[in-house]
């Protein structure tokens, strides 16, 4: 009863927000994208995916061929979960659609991290959700591998409308990989993506995006995270690939004590990509504590990576780095920090830079021998390195493999 | 080795240095003495071939070639190397990452380790190029780099300012090993062209001759220990009495 009640308010909130526009990124006419998708076929091997789907999906960070490297797998193919497996006791992996059938309590946590009227985005998701994943680390239990998922846009000119619930329980650990992509024909489509983390007591969660877009896709993910007593909650974000638009600018809140959250972004924009990805922090409870890093590189594109962290209680910190390079082309960085504080005793600070690469340093590396073309890689490959406490080694390895994957682009 | 004639260097169009001579055989080291703003850094900056610093006349002939208009990369795959007095911090590349780089075909981790336990570097590898060294740290990567980098012709650019009288025989060692001290002379290959303004650093290398560079001529050589001395005793205004 109670599930339906809420869900009857979600939907009255989600209409009577339909035409609301975001306050950020470009308006995407939702008209443009169909909202319908043929049922796709479970598929019980994914390594049996054609070359070119797993080539994409490789391209994200989702392995296929070695599934012992991971705690789980979950793909999603337009609107159809092709394929879904925990591989862990205690790790639950599935579709959201699933989990709500599965779970009367999952109800409870739909449209808590984020406000279902928050723009047109979240409203047209609730409204015409197609799956999505469900995560989630029963109490105690850490992964021993990642857990991947794949959202991979195959149909083109649709629109893909997910709705992700991540739990993890007291005292677990997850750690998942994501890779969002889609079909390499370079036709238009929509991402959609809704993304709710609970972060429990003591509880840990890395989560490392890893987006493989082509040159016609719009995104605009819509992601909230509650984080509680000792919790803490690890973003990577890593947009290396051309995008036509992507905006998010998702919210992460500290509500219990010690609680800590880390977001790491890396965006490269080359021509005809625009970015607008923020990071944002409230510490609502004593000791929280948080760091926003983005490194941003443009060799055309436009990107504003914003970050916000706000204090609300005793004994906070937060820091927020955002630092962009211009390599090459017409593109545009801005940096814009900000921080707001409601009290005394807290301490949060930021520093943000913008600039070309400088040939001071260029000239420096040459002088050890290295061309000027092996000076400039060796310095970006620098400017993108952000050593991430918390994060697995294994994990670490391959998001480093990822970012070295897509420095040829770059150069 | 190096043979630099009547060389004059502009920076932004002014110039700095005016009718240089200077000429450094294979297993020599020279040193450069002088005031603040003289041109000692000019100098090396314009061998190593910094494109800000433009050569306007004269020759820069290593190892038989004018070098003259050569980027430096390849002066510095040619033989030459410098370690810098302020060199720049890059962000996100580790001094490993650098060591490995000078080395090039020999990059092992066993090789890396090697040079940086012999310059008591273990501690800074994992640490950002420069980021946050102190004085003495600094003077010791750019050794190390160098080490690795095993350059003909080593310009070194202050070598020992901000370095505690502890680590400068450390220092010292790292400079001979970089100018082969330990083979005798006739078997010396590498050469050397230091500036020091404390003159700490004779006390470990096996230089023969030293000049006195002021406002960008170089208007005294001799041996360096009597320079020092009369510099120490006299200033540099006596200097300018000295006819090369």
């Amino acid at each position: 009863m109670r599930k339906i009640e809420s869900s009857k308010v979600s939907k009255e909130k989600a209409r009577a927000a339909l035409s609301k526009p975001a306050p950020l990124g470009e308006d995407i006419d939702l008209d443009k994208y169909a909202h319908s998708a043929d049922e796709l076929p479970y598929q019980d091997d994914p390594s049996q995916l054609p070359v070119e789907t797993r080539e994409q999906m490789t391209q994200a960070g989702v392995t296929l061929d070695d599934s012992s490297q991971r705690s789980g797998t979950i793909i999603q193919m337009d609107h159809s979960i092709i394929h879904s497996l925990a591989s862990q006791e205690g790790i639950e992996v599935m579709g959201t659609n699933q989990a709500l059938e599965k779970y009367d309590w999952l109800s409870d946590y739909l449209w808590k991290a984020v406000a279902v009227d928050s723009d047109k985005y979240t409203a047209h998701v609730e409204l015409n959700q197609s799956n999505g994943y469900f995560i989630r680390a029963l109490p105690g239990n850490k992964t021993t591998y990642p857990v991947q998922a794949c959202l991979y846009l195959a149909r083109g000119k649709l629109a893909q409308n997910v709705h992700n619930i991540i739990i993890a329980e007291e005292g677990s650990e997850l750690h998942i990989i994501t890779g969002c992509t889609t079909s390499p024909k370079g036709e238009p489509g929509l991402h959609l993506g809704v993304s709710e983390f609970y972060i429990k007591p003591g509880a840990k969660v890395s989560f490392t995006m890893i987006h493989n877009w082509t040159p016609e896709i719009a995104v605009r993910p819509r992601t909230g995270i509650i984080v509680e007593e000792n919790g803490l909650f690890l973003s990577n974000y890593v947009i290396m690939k051309p995008v036509r638009s992507l905006q998010t600018n998702p919210l992460a809140r500290c509500v219990g004590d010690n609680a800590v959250v880390r977001f790491n972004s890396i965006l490269v924009a080359p021509p005809g990509s625009t970015m607008d990805l923020g990071s944002r922090v409230i510490l609502d409870a004593e000791g929280a504590r948080t760091e926003i890093i983005s490194r941003a590189i443009t060799t055309g594109g436009d990107i504003i990576a914003r970050g916000y962290i706000e204090g609300n209680a005793p004994e906070v910190k937060g820091h927020l780095e955002c630092r962009g390079l211009i390599l090459k082309g017409e593109g545009i960085i801005q940096a814009i920090p900000e921080l707001k504080g409601t009290l005394a005793g807290i301490d949060l600070s930021h520093e943000a830079a913008v600039g070309k690469i400088a040939e001071e340093e260029v000239e420096y590396l040459m002088m050890r021998g290295l061309t000027r073309d092996e000076a400039t890689a060796t310095i970006v490959r620098g400017f993108l390195r952000v050593d991430i406490e918390g994060l697995p080694p294994q994990l670490s390895l391959e998001l480093q493999r990822a970012v070295k994957a897509s420095e040829k682009d770059i150069m | 080795m190096l043979e630099i004639k009547r060389l004059s260097v502009a920076v932004e169009g002014k110039g700095i240095l005016h009718d240089i001579d200077l000429t450094i055989k294979a297993g020599e080291t020279h040193v450069l003495f002088g005031p603040n703003g003289g041109g000692k850094t000019t100098l090396l900056m314009a061998v190593m071939g910094s494109p800000k610093y433009e050569v306007t006349k004269g020759s820069i002939v290593f190892k038989g070639k004018n070098i003259v208009g050569l980027p430096i990369d390849e002066r510095a795959r040619l033989g030459i190397g410098m370690s810098l007095q302020r060199p720049p911090v890059v962000r996100g590349v580790k001094t490993s990452d650098m060591v490995a780089a000078c080395i090039r075909g020999q990059a092992s981790e066993e090789n890396i380790h090697k040079m940086a336990e012999k310059a008591n570097l273990i501690e800074l590898m994992d640490r950002e190029l420069n980021y946050g060294f102190s004085g003495g740290e600094i003077k010791r990567s750019e050794l190390v780099q160098l080490l690795a980098q095993n350059p003909d012709l080593a310009l070194l650019d202050e070598p020992e300012s901000g370095v505690d009288l502890v680590n400068i025989a450390l220092i010292g060692q790292l400079i001979n090993e970089l100018l082969q001290k330990e083979h005798p002379i006739r078997d010396r290959r590498h050469g050397g062209l230091i500036i020091t303004h404390t003159g700490h650093i004779l006390d470990y290398v096996n230089a023969r001759t030293g000049y006195v560079m002021l406002d960008g001529r170089i208007i005294c050589e001799g041996d360096p220990h009597e320079i020092l001395e009369t510099i120490k005793s006299k200033g540099y205004e006596e200097c300018r009495k000295c006819v090369r």
